[in-house]
């Protein structure tokens, strides 16, 4: 069932895409290649359009126009290989749920609806709380966890799908600074793992320092497929990251964070 | 109680209690879960056309319930699925033609209407066989989809989106849960009457919503707690001479507003 992970199929393909809501257009001309064990971040500002290309790419927005293909399928087929942790201000915290369930989540597919979860799913279940240093908390409720231990929640729930690819939206929101660096690290762990990750953040500074690409996304996609933000991607991605001008290193900003690794 | 007993229509009645409550504690959680009070609400309201339409129609009040019932729940869901705006709105336009339409109708018929008094605020004492039957119907077919489904329904009362990417059938789930939802009112309707059925529909779930964290768990809190208020209630009522549906919702009431003190309480308190 590994589909696509041959060489000539990359993982995502988006052509001259353009999309939004009813009289919206969000995103104009949007073309972006995700190859296998890519790690991109997409840094932009609220309302350039993050969530809706995400939203498009899990086939739960029809594009405008233009071609999406996931693992060589469309979107609504292959979605299947992707592992979507949500931003998750859209839930509702206060859910009666434990952490355990949450992963189990995914574990369900159209294909397993009849069917009884088995042993073998209990033990995916565990290895990925494990993974994500979560198994101690498998019976507590989700809604008395830190911000940072539920995002781990929700990266295991991605993980527990056994995904060829990670979507990530805001994976830091309402995490504290500590726990930003853990998820980071954990990314970068699971990228290493030969899972392909695509992010979308507004937070550059921490992004910056783990993903092997990034682009800048105002409702045009400046994307190089390099590691640095330019002066260039900067200028036509215009208010994309302010607080990168702040700082007065548009150049090496990358260079600059980075640590010995 | 021995005593009691003697009597069918209490017979009668604590059966209805028990099957009542096994509906409104399961499709309540959803319901909680969900965020779908609003709409049950609208669905109850609604049905009261139906009843009116069956009235005038001469025949059965539970058949004309449960088509306005169900119209009324797939109706609203659909409403509430596709439209980005003003759902709200659209929903409480339909739950007053539904009262409307009922009114109306029973208007329009001749004769001597008290029947449809019951409807509007319950009757657990006047249950009949036929009822029982019907109630019994509903419960096995709650029961059956919910064991059939529940890890989907879970899932997708928790994070619909996460659902719908794993390719789970969460637009046919939702259609079930509001047919569910449509059938339990008109069950409930026959106990508390449709004016209060959001609240034995909602407090019980509610209160296992407060203390529990699995969805199993809270449906079999409620649907317990839901027995001992329908029960107290009509043991009260019974005692007093007082209207047996509002006395079922006050004593829900009372303890739903003492387990959120204490649920508030306990917050603050260190342990």
């Amino acid at each position: 069932m590994t589909i696509a992970k041959t060489m000539t199929h990359p993982q995502v393909e988006i052509k001259k895409l353009y999309g939004g809501y009813d009289h919206e257009t969000i995103l104009e001309d949007i073309n972006l290649t995700i190859n296998d064990n890519d790690f991109i971040g997409l840094i932009g500002p609220n309302g350039g359009g993050k969530t809706t290309l995400i939203k498009i790419i899990l086939g739960l927005l029809p594009p405008k126009s233009g071609r999406v293909n996931v693992m060589g399928k469309p979107p609504q087929k292959g979605r299947q290989h992707i592992g979507y942790v949500p931003q998750f201000t859209v839930f509702d915290s206060d859910f009666p749920i434990s952490v355990y369930d949450v992963v189990k989540m995914g574990r369900l597919s159209k294909k397993r609806v009849f069917r009884p979860l088995t042993d073998q799913d209990d033990r995916i279940i565990e290895e990925k709380l494990a993974w994500v240093d979560m198994l101690d908390y498998k019976n507590r409720g989700i809604r008395e966890l830190s911000g940072g231990q539920r995002q781990r929640v929700y990266i295991a729930r991605a993980l527990a799908t056994e995904p060829e690819m990670l979507i990530l939206d805001e994976p830091t929101i309402s995490v504290d600074f500590e726990s930003r660096a853990k998820i980071y690290e954990l990314l970068h762990e699971i990228n290493l793992h030969g899972v392909t990750i695509l992010l979308v953040s507004h937070d550059l500074n921490v992004i910056s320092r783990y993903v092997k690409t990034i682009g800048c996304l105002n409702r045009k996609l400046h994307y190089h497929g390099e590691k640095e933000i330019t002066a260039e991607m900067l200028k036509a991605g215009y208010n994309c990251p302010v607080d990168l001008i702040a700082h007065g290193i548009p150049h090496r900003v990358l260079a600059e964070h980075q640590e010995g690794r | 109680m021995v005593e009691l007993l003697s009597y069918g229509f209490m017979r009668n009645a604590l059966m209805a209690a028990v099957l009542v409550s096994l509906a409104s504690g399961i499709i309540g959680t959803l319901v909680v879960l969900k965020r779908m009070v609003f709409i049950s609400g609208g669905v109850a309201h609604t049905a009261y056309g139906g009843v009116g339409l069956a009235f005038y129609l001469g025949i059965n009040p539970i058949l004309g319930a449960v088509a306005f019932s169900l119209g009324a729940s797939f109706l609203m869901g659909y409403v509430q699925r596709k439209t980005r705006q003003r759902q709200d709105t659209l929903i409480g336009v339909m739950w007053a033609i539904g009262m409307a339409i009922g009114i109306i109708f029973a208007d329009m018929t001749p004769g001597y209407k008290a029947d449809l008094m019951s409807y509007l605020f319950g009757s657990i004492l006047a249950v009949t066989n036929v009822d029982l039957i019907l109630m019994l119907v509903v419960d096995i077919l709650v029961v059956a989809l919910v064991i059939l489904f529940y890890k989907e329904l879970q899932a997708s009362a928790f994070d619909e989106t996460f659902a719908r990417v794993r390719n789970l059938p969460v637009d046919s789930l939702y259609v079930i849960l509001v047919a569910m939802i449509g059938l339990a009112v008109v069950m409930l309707m026959r106990v508390v009457g449709l004016i209060m059925i959001i609240a034995l529909l909602t407090v019980p779930a509610a209160i296992g919503a407060m203390y529990l964290k699995n969805m199993k768990h809270i449906m079999l809190l409620a649907t317990g707690l839901s027995l001992i208020f329908t029960i107290g209630g009509l043991l009260i009522s019974y005692t007093f001479n007082l209207s047996s549906g509002a006395t079922i919702i006050l004593v829900s009431g009372a303890v739903y507003l003492l387990a959120l003190a204490m649920h508030r309480f306990c917050r603050t308190c260190p342990e």
